[in-house]
């Protein structure tokens, strides 16, 4: 049996009744759980310890950089399960961005949060080594962002 | 101004020089000639041994790249054989640096005293009949001090150096060359034992059957002894390139580095001279004894093949393991192979302590079912350690079918 | 007698004969027992991400051949898949098994360099890496027919490969893989049963699954550990759907187990490029595409594949134009360096260098 991504409307239904108020409402219909930032670490972990969802291997986490805003993106896969999902949420304006660490639920969001701090300027709270990591500490930027040439 | 050595001379022994002493002699007061035969005879071993160490590092590069499927030094000279020559050259002209940490004093003196013992050894050496440079009636115990002193070096090298991946090769180097020296010791008891004497001479004309198939597990502890106190593969770990890059002289450039290299590929050469004196009849061969000289090189070049062969094969131990292998395997083997020995001299030797070629053989023969018994024995009971039983049950997860 | 000791600290790289390209570990030993590691890398960023923002989607191939520099061809197929999965482009069948061909051909390549420097690293003179290299270099050959380049290849375009295969390719792949058999078994009686090698790398640096799950770890070393989870087998793209072939699981999550999963794994490799010939049947080898790719606004995809060292992922957004908003890039090596300490704390100097060897990370594509 092939890998299948997992439908998006089973997937908020499931979520959206264990954690009511997590999902945010009117976003794009793109096939991705829409999550409010403050409380993607809570879906995170529901993700992940769910009986029927059980994502326990995080495929990775992007930035993009959409000036007026940040879209930050989970691929998520289960072994178990054998199915994928995509997880997104939105960080409004530039400046002092910040997002709930997944650190503590898959460890290999170490390395991908750090890049996404170091790149992209956006802060896990809770990360216990956040430093820059392709980039030297105390240089000027984050060199990802649209705005930086 | 007619020099004859005395007869009572400690050197009169040694024919080389007793021939160049009264050769000089008829142009110079004797106390100068004394001295000059004596610097010659230097002159000679020192030269002797780093030419060998050149060769035999011609014959290395080519034999790994030929094991490795390519070619190896191939561009100046017949077959590339000058290529020792070009990288000695090279290395000449390099800057000789010192690290701005390290002790000025002992730094300088690595190279000389590590060359000193691979020199030194070859001085007891009998590389043919009666050419002995220095026929001590001490022969072994002399080449077994002589070569500690390489632990001194390289512990030297290591501490002065300011480096740590110098310390890390200069703590395992010493602590190799430690263990080691205790079987090696103990196997060339039996030797001693089964000779009757420690002057190397009278070990090679003991040699009616060579020791090598009367010893046969004292010659492996030897060789297996030998390589780790070379520093080769297997047991290189003083200097292991893909851990601690060079360790103890990593930090060794030029001339020093040349030499230091020299002291390595002249070390097999040496220590392969000692083991054919030791194990292989020494200079000892059929047809005429003047050609004792060839057959020593030819034995000595086989016994440096097996080097080279063993270093382009084997994979590296660790630490722990090589000192294991040293003193919960070889230690063992050799005392076994003592204990073994000295009971079959005790009942073998005739009423003048002499044992006959007959009994030699005999000695052979219980030996080799000693040595594969040992073998046997000791390979079952570390089996479970080379092949050890899993211990991992942390697997959390249940594994989806594949297919 | 009590000896004073205290910790060591030392700087395992960048410059060292056995980090894998310019990769930094900064160790403290007590002894020669590690008691702290930590990984600083970096050192070969060129921001492959922030480049393929500037460039259009064909340029970008040239750009996923400097990722894994071992392993491009790989590369260069599963960015293509991303951006025939955002444009919805339709592969030629002659493509889908030049790509699966020449991915295996190139995980054999990968895999071989892996194996020769993880010997390596174990402490052979070199003799087991000439061994593969001698293989290795008849694959490049075989790329070089094929493209005319032997490293940085960029044979995949969206819509196909470069190329269809010159005439002469396929003597030449019989021939290599008639060769190959005998090689290969050269190396595998090396090694494989080799008393010395076992006692280095059994039983160290145990990778139990669930740590590895956790640390998103992939590819030969999550297989080691015990789960056989494979793209090529699990999400099939190209033409690994039409193929028969295993997945090499092993059970102790050891360096022994990494190594030998590897090993297994050029086998299977073997058999699917043996298949891809078979099978093979004329056709066009790239679809109708134009120059310069203009993907829907606000489309994105996520392009993964089996990479010789693990899940390889392209996130693909594009806002319309000819280049892509955003090339996310999801590098395996880099991923599975987040176990490093896991594996590393507690055992020796001499275990850590082949610990990091049976990892077989490549700094192209950690540093990206």
């Amino acid at each position: 049996m092939a890998v299948q991504q997992l439908g998006v409307v089973e997937l908020a239904e499931k979520v959206g009744g264990a954690l009511p108020e997590s999902l945010a409402p009117d976003r794009p219909d793109d096939g991705a759980l829409w999550v409010n930032a403050p409380k993607i670490a809570d879906v995170a972990a529901f993700l992940r310890s769910d009986a029927g969802l059980d994502f326990n291997f995080l495929s990775s986490i992007s930035a993009v950089d959409y000036i007026s805003h940040f879209d930050v993106v989970y691929h998520l896969t289960s072994f178990s399960k054998r199915h994928t999902a995509l997880m997104k949420t939105r960080l409004d304006g530039r400046y002092e961005l910040a997002l709930p660490t997944v650190y503590h639920l898959w460890r290999g969001a170490d390395f991908q949060e750090r890049e996404i701090w170091d790149l992209m300027g956006i802060r896990f709270e809770g990360h216990p080594n956040l430093k820059r990591i392709m980039l030297w500490e105390g240089f000027d930027g984050h060199p990802l962002r649209k705005d930086y040439l | 101004m007619d020099c004859v050595l005395a007869p009572d001379n400690i050197l009169h022994d040694t024919l080389l020089f007793r021939v160049i002493y009264e050769w000089v002699g008829q142009l110079l007061p004797c106390g100068l000639s004394y001295a000059v035969a004596g610097i010659a005879i230097m002159l000679l071993l020192v030269n002797g041994v780093l030419l060998g160490a050149g060769g035999f590092s011609w014959l290395e590069r080519r034999l790994i790249g030929r094991f490795q499927n390519r070619v190896g030094p191939n561009r100046w000279g017949p077959f590339g054989a000058l290529q020792p020559m070009a990288d000695l050259f090279k290395l000449l002209f390099k800057e000789d640096l010192v690290p701005r940490g390290a002790d000025r004093i002992v730094f300088t003196i690595v190279p000389v005293a590590m060359m000193a013992p691979v020199v030194l050894m070859m001085a007891v050496v009998p590389f043919a009949k009666d050419t002995a440079l220095a026929n001590l009636n001490v022969g072994v115990l002399y080449v077994l001090a002589v070569t500690s002193i390489t632990s001194i070096a390289i512990f030297m090298a290591g501490w002065a150096s300011d480096n740590r991946y110098a310390l890390f090769g200069a703590s395992r180097g010493v602590a190799v060359l430690i263990s080691y020296e205790v079987p090696v010791v103990m196997s060339l008891l039996g030797v001693v034992l089964v000779a009757g004497s420690m002057a190397l001479d009278d070990i090679v004309s003991a040699q009616t059957v060579p020791f090598l198939l009367v010893q046969p597990m004292a010659f492996f502890v030897f060789l297996a002894g030998t390589s780790a106190e070379l520093n080769r593969t297997p047991f290189d770990l003083a200097e292991a390139e893909s851990e601690i890059i060079a360790g103890y002289h990593i930090e060794y450039s030029g001339v020093k580095f040349a030499l230091i290299q020299a002291t390595e590929f002249g070390a097999v050469l040496t220590s392969s001279a000692v083991m054919v004196t030791l194990f292989l009849s020494g200079w000892s061969g059929p047809f005429s004894d003047y050609l004792g000289w060839a057959w020593f090189l030819l034995k000595i070049g086989v016994l440096a093949f097996i080097f080279s062969w063993v270093r382009a094969t084997f994979p590296r131990l660790r630490i722990d393991q090589l000192l294991a292998f040293a003193w919960k395997f070889l230690l063992p083997l050799s005392i076994i192979n003592l204990f073994a020995t000295a009971l079959e001299v005790y009942f073998l030797r005739n009423d003048a302590g002499m044992l006959t070629t007959n009994d030699l053989w005999l000695m052979a023969g219980i030996n080799f079912g000693v040595a594969f018994a040992c073998l046997l024995t000791f390979g079952t009971l570390i089996q479970d350690k080379v092949r050890p039983a899993k211990s991992l049950t942390a697997a959390s997860l249940s594994s989806p079918e594949v297919g | 007698m009590s000896i004073r000791t205290e910790p060591m600290t030392v700087n395992i790289g960048p410059q060292h004969p056995s980090t894998h390209g310019v990769f930094r570990l900064r160790v403290t030993f007590d002894g020669e027992e590690i008691i702290e590691v930590e990984p600083i890398f970096g050192y070969l960023h060129r921001g492959t991400e922030k480049l393929a923002e500037e460039r259009n989607y064909t340029q970008i191939v040239t750009l996923t051949d400097r990722l894994d520099y071992v392993s491009s061809m790989i590369n260069n197929q599963a960015y293509c898949l991303a951006v025939e999965q955002l444009m919805g482009l339709e592969v030629p069948q002659r493509a889908k098994y030049l790509r699966t061909l020449t991915a295996e051909l190139q995980r054999v390549a990968s895999h071989l360099m892996g194996i020769g420097f993880f010997l390596q690293d174990l402490g052979t003179l070199g003799t087991p890496l000439m061994y593969a290299f001698r293989s290795r270099e008849k694959i490049l050959d075989l790329f070089e027919m094929l493209c005319g380049a032997r490293i940085t290849l960029s044979y995949s375009r969206p819509g196909g490969v470069f190329f269809d295969a010159p005439e002469d390719f396929w003597p030449a792949l019989d021939q290599f893989l008639a060769d190959f058999h005998s090689e290969f078994q050269e190396l595998e009686q090396l090694v494989l049963e080799n008393e010395i090698v076992m006692v280095r790398t059994r039983g160290v640096s145990l990778l139990p699954l669930d740590v590895a799950i956790n640390g998103s770890v992939s590819g030969p070393t999550l297989r080691a550990s015990g789960l056989g989870w494979d793209w090529r087998k699990m999400a099939p793209y190209d033409a690994y759907d039409r193929m028969e072939f295993d997945v090499p699981v092993a059970t102790g999550g050891d360096n022994y187990d990494r190594f030998w999963v590897r090993i297994q794994e050029i086998h299977q490799s073997i058999r699917i490029v043996r298949q891809c010939i078979q099978q093979i049947e004329p056709g066009p080898t790239r679809a109708d595409v134009p120059l310069v790719l203009r993907p829907e606004p606000g489309a994105e995809a996520y392009g993964r594949v089996e990479a010789s060292k693990g899940e390889l992922g392209f996130y693909l957004v594009s806002d319309g134009g000819i280049s892509p908003y955003r090339c996310k890039i999801r590098s395996p090596s880099l991923m599975n360096l987040t176990v490093i300490e896991h594996l590393l704390v507690g055992w020796r100097l001499a275990d850590m260098i082949v610990t990091l060897g049976s990892l077989d990370i490549n700094l192209g594509e950690v540093d990206r």
